[in-house]
């Protein structure tokens, strides 16, 4: 494969910068990178090397008139759940069928107006409702990693499977993703990639295909801090088509990179310590602790005693927006539409044809606590456990300035092996479903590879819209851990 | 148990979704499970707690209510499973 894919997006635009080589080799390398990888590892559901090759030449000629944007020419894929106009968009079901959206949501706009060019779709976990890419109608992705000595199929991680696979197989230079309970961050862990899923309200929603609207948020998955600092810096930004988007400006994220941290008080809570983690990643989590104490941090030991309570929560809030949400697929207006004698026939066949096993489990789930009678036991209680895990955080943060913690409970797990367990596979979230909760920022960051060759990832938990202070302390501990390894090739 | 085979009737039919009568059992089974598990937060002490309604503290904005879009019934119809004349066909609703 051409040294082009090997780059990454910081690297790359050095490289269209000084003319080492033209936007169009970069997508034309990628392409043929995807084309030999995508039958064994299925990241993309959707190539669109038409308009690639076209983007990428309006990309040359705006470099040559001196008017490139900041990701000028850079080759990104796109998770499917963002509308992209003219392309079709499925987020990962069935029952959106053939959609083409005419319209394209405000995070794809922002990165094709800095001049970034797409490669295609990413594959998905069924409206972002999974673990590790496996209720995808377009069938699971497999992670370019393997352990050691191992030739079994794992999963990259999901729900943002194939944005995590894309980037770490060197499918694309960066990837948009998503994160509505670690849907970013876990992928990010189990793939030896960076994945940040900024402050609630920082990206706009509008154009997301919604799963549970007050917990979605859009972030990138890179292979450095420093291209996560690019990616995010383009993608956030207020859009009124949002009625939750934030009305304030972005930072150049970037500029927070290799900032001295010294003085800066992390906080390590004791409740992320679980039973039933291998003891390697405590021992990783340990370690990151050094790592921020010899770059001049204080570490304090911090409390935040509902986190036990938070993916219970998470599991009536999400399904209860979720049921709301999902209402709209109907079969009448776009997307599949099943057969019928009647119109409740014709909408409960669409349904029960168009949504996987997974998406209805959550539908249902979310039908019955919002249903008479359960609201204020199920719904109204989680909303109150909610406020719990949110002033967690507030009181935490009144004594730390960010909190380190593991970004999942293991490394990535054969593909088929959670399958049969909801419960087992909603616990990969464990340690990243609270900041969705509290709408606070995280990033992972990979620190270290398992006894088998697999990498695992840390996590920084921020206050509310300071992503800064996280990009900084992850340029610290990106340096630190000095994780260079790479997944084989075997595709 | 607390959900039955005739819950997940009724919760199905509430949600649109046909699911038949040998998929009622395991799927009470299946729900079951994951309520059991969430039955933990009666643990919590939530007395005279506010529900956290959303994760951003502003108001919510307001604007002119006057029309920005439309005028576009080929995008609006160019989804639809079924189109004719600038309007979407629909199964026969009334009797």
């Amino acid at each position: 494969m051409s040294e082009l894919t090997k780059l990454t997006l910081k690297g790359a635009l050095d490289g269209l910068a000084a003319g080492s080589f033209s936007a169009e080799e970069l997508a034309r390398a990628h392409l043929d990178a995807i084309d030999a990888a995508n039958p064994a590892l299925n990241a993309y559901v959707l190539t669109t090397p038409e308009r690639a090759i076209s983007d990428a030449k309006a990309s040359d000629a705006r470099r040559a008139s001196g008017a490139a944007g900041p990701l000028d020419g850079a080759v990104i894929g796109v998770k499917d759940l963002f509308c992209t106009d003219g392309v079709r968009t499925t987020a990962g079901s069935k029952i959106l069928g053939n959609f083409i959206p005419p319209y394209e949501s405000t995070v794809t706009a922002h990165l094709w107006r800095d001049g970034a060019v797409m490669l295609g779709k990413l594959n998905m976990d069924e409206f972002a409702m999974g673990s590790s890419n496996e209720t995808s109608a377009f069938g699971p992705v497999t992670s370019p990693w393997r352990a050691n000595g191992s030739d079994r199929a794992l999963t990259p991680g999901g729900s943002s499977g194939g944005s995590a696979c894309a980037v770490s197989a060197d499918l694309c230079l960066a990837a948009t993703a998503s994160d509505t309970g670690g849907s970013i961050r876990q992928p990010a862990a189990f793939t030896g990639t960076v994945g940040i899923k900024p402050t609630y309200g920082r990206c706009s929603r509008f154009g997301m295909v919604a799963f549970a609207s007050s917990l979605d948020q859009a972030g990138p998955i890179t292979k450095t801090v420093e291209d996560s600092a690019l990616m995010l810096t383009s993608m956030c930004g207020h859009d009124a088509r949002d009625s939750t988007s934030l009305d304030i400006s972005v930072p150049d994220f970037t500029s927070f990179l290799g900032k001295s941290i010294k003085g800066l008080r992390i906080g390590v809570p004791e409740e992320y310590r679980i039973d039933g983690m291998p003891e390697e990643i405590g021992r990783l989590w340990d370690e990151g602790v050094e790592w921020l104490k010899a770059a001049g941090c204080e570490i304090k030991s911090v409390s935040l005693p509902h986190t036990k309570y938070a993916l219970p929560a998470y599991y009536i809030v999400a399904p209860a927006e979720a049921s709301s949400n999902l209402a709209r697929y109907d079969g009448m207006r776009f997307g599949y539409r099943g057969q019928g004698g009647s119109l409740t026939e014709v909408y409960e066949n669409t349904r029960a044809e168009g949504f996987g096993p997974e998406v209805k489990r959550r539908i249902l789930i979310g039908t019955y606590v919002l249903s008479a009678g359960y609201y204020d036991a199920y719904y109204l209680k989680a909303l109150k456990v909610r406020t719990r895990i949110a002033e967690d955080f507030a009181n935490a943060f009144g004594e730390v300035d960010a909190i380190l913690t593991p970004t999942a409970p293991s490394a990535a797990f054969p593909i088929g092996e959670k399958q049969d367990d909801p419960v087992a596979m909603y616990l990969n979230d464990v340690f990243t479903v609270t900041t969705n909760l509290a709408g606070l920022p995280g990033l992972s960051l990979p620190a270290g590879l398992d006894k088998t060759g697999l990498p695992l990832g840390l996590q920084l938990i921020g206050k509310a819209l300071d992503e800064g202070t996280l990009f900084s302390i992850a340029s610290v501990m990106e340096q630190a851990a000095g994780f260079t390894a790479r997944p084989a090739r075997w595709w | 148990m607390a959900i039955d085979a005739a819950t997940v009737r009724k919760v199905a039919k509430l949600a649109r979704i046909a699911e038949p009568d040998d998929r009622l059992e395991p799927l009470a089974l299946e729900l079951n499970g994951i309520m059991n598990w969430i039955e933990q937060l009666g643990e919590v002490d939530t007395n005279g707690v506010e529900p956290m309604t959303s994760a951003v503290h502003q108001a919510l904005p307001m604007r002119e209510d006057i029309v920005t879009d439309g005028g576009k019934p080929d995008q609006v119809l160019a989804n639809a499973p079924k189109s004719a004349h600038g309007f979407f066909v629909v199964p026969k609703v009334v009797e």
